[in-house]
């Protein structure tokens, strides 16, 4: 159980990476990834609403929109094709929800992390994360796990990033590549590099 | 059935959803300094950051934390007035800051190296050559400062932006929209501007543009302030000297010296 959570956090954060391999939650990623303390920010923010998000998503999958009799194991109705949809609802009233408490009981951390937030409202990567959850069969434990491998993988992928573009400053590239040309460039060989723990993960765990 | 089912599950959670954020709304309101909207009012809204602040509601924040009150350069002595009247400290003093284009070069004027068929950019036309006149350091002409006026108060005619005083609030976004640099703000309304860029000799610049600055010193040898001096070919005027006589205005031989009122 315990090989299987690990695996399944290790490969969330290098195989599976959120940003670099599956190119979700892109446009944070090249949008906050100039400065590394924006960079950090966002990145504990995304981790948090990941986490939360499939917590609450999970439960609406499984006992709302697909309800397993256990007595036959079917499925005592199918809503299944609901599941973008409400996703994105919930989502975004949790988000909103805790933005409101964050504000009123933490300030320090809502200022932290207040900016970041409403950009997360919608984020592909936080919906991914959810969706492919109930894609994978996770069970909510697992579900939970990968969420916060994802978040942290996403912070890994900012936090270098953020490096790379540092030193991208002082580069003179051709006119014709500076700024987001430039970037983008950096972000492909970036997530290459990535490829290259394709498989690592399963064989240290097995 | 079945639409009637996903129609009614969605509206469900999101009424749910609705009422949980009114309910967290209500209960969980965190009071916010009144007069943050207040001072917010006194400002323009144009969000230019001028000031130094992110846009308006920063600043109004600002103010109310402390922030000194005469810093809108858009809404000038009316905000600081109206913000300090909500603080209930001194406005202190506004300068009146207007932009001012450094080139006289109209069409006619500014000799061509090449005819521009490109995108109608500023930005885009300096990239090739410094842009499609001679004069490297001119106004391209093509509006990228109009464009980035919030207050519709820089207009291009005939190749060259112009500037009404009227409406101008001396935000300074045509400053950053410029590529060439040559709109300056200028805040002593009485004072003269050199209106050339041109660093090069008075003999290259002769053969670009018929009235462009070419480094003749008759200003400077004029002026009983010494405060304007020719610098790298092309006079510059020290606003702490000067003292608005208009000794440069007359005897310049290329009329490139102006008063701001006859722009």
């Amino acid at each position: 159980m315990a090989a299987k959570l690990a695996m399944i956090f290790f490969s969330m954060i290098l195989v599976d990476n959120y940003v670099l391999v599956k190119f979700l939650g892109i446009c944070p990623f090249l949008g906050v990834s100039k400065k590394l303390n924006s960079a950090f920010g966002m990145s504990c923010a995304v981790i948090f609403v990941m986490t939360l998000a499939t917590a609450v998503t999970w439960p609406i999958q499984t006992y709302l929109l697909t309800p397993v009799d256990p007595a036959t194991g079917e499925l005592r109705w199918d809503l299944g094709y609901l599941q973008t949809i409400v996703f994105i609802l919930i989502i975004a009233v949790l988000v909103q929800l805790v933005e409101i408490i964050m504000k009123k009981y933490m300030p320090p951390l809502h200022k932290a992390l207040g900016v970041y937030l409403p950009l997360i409202t919608t984020n592909c990567a936080v919906l991914g994360v959810t969706i492919l959850n109930i894609d994978n069969g996770y069970s909510f434990i697992e579900s939970i796990v990968c969420a916060a491998g994802a978040g942290v993988g996403f912070l890994l992928a900012m936090v270098l990033f953020s490096g790379v573009r540092k030193r991208l400053e002082d580069a003179k590239p051709p006119k014709c590549f500076e700024g987001l040309p430039i970037t983008l460039v950096a972000a492909s060989f970036t997530s290459i590099s990535f490829m290259g723990f394709g498989g690592i993960i399963e064989n240290i765990f097995s | 059935m079945t639409i009637a089912i996903a129609v009614v599950l969605v509206t469900v959670v999101g009424l749910i959803g609705a009422g949980i954020l009114v309910l967290a709304a209500k209960f969980m309101q965190v009071e916010e300094d009144p007069r943050i909207g207040q001072v917010q009012a006194c400002l323009p809204g144009a969000n230019c950051g001028a000031c130094g602040y992110a846009g308006c509601a920063d600043y109004a924040k600002a103010i109310v934390e402390g922030a000194p009150v005469n810093k809108c350069v858009p809404g000038g002595a009316a905000a600081a007035q109206g913000a300090a009247a909500v603080m209930g400290v001194d406005a202190g003093e506004t300068a009146v800051v207007n932009a001012v284009v450094g080139c006289k070069g109209a069409n006619e004027i500014c000799k061509r190296q090449y005819e521009y068929e490109g995108v109608s950019s500023c930005r885009a036309a300096a990239a090739m050559y410094g842009g499609p006149f001679a004069c490297p350091y001119g106004c391209i002409g093509f509006g990228d400062c109009e464009k980035a006026c919030p207050f519709g108060a820089i207009h291009v005619e005939n190749g060259l932006a112009h500037v009404d005083p009227a409406k101008c609030t001396g935000c300074g976004m045509c400053k950053e929209a410029c590529p060439q640099k040559i709109i300056w703000m200028h805040s002593s309304q009485d004072k003269p501007v050199v209106m050339c860029a041109n660093h090069e000799k008075g003999a290259i610049t002769n053969k670009e543009c018929s009235i462009g600055c070419i480094a003749c010193m008759k200003c400077e040898k004029n002026c009983p302030e010494g405060a304007i001096k020719v610098n790298n070919f092309v006079a510059r005027i020290d606003y702490d000297k000067c003292t608005g006589c208009g000794k440069c205005v007359e005897v310049c031989p290329r009329h490139v010296i102006a008063m701001p009122a006859d722009f």
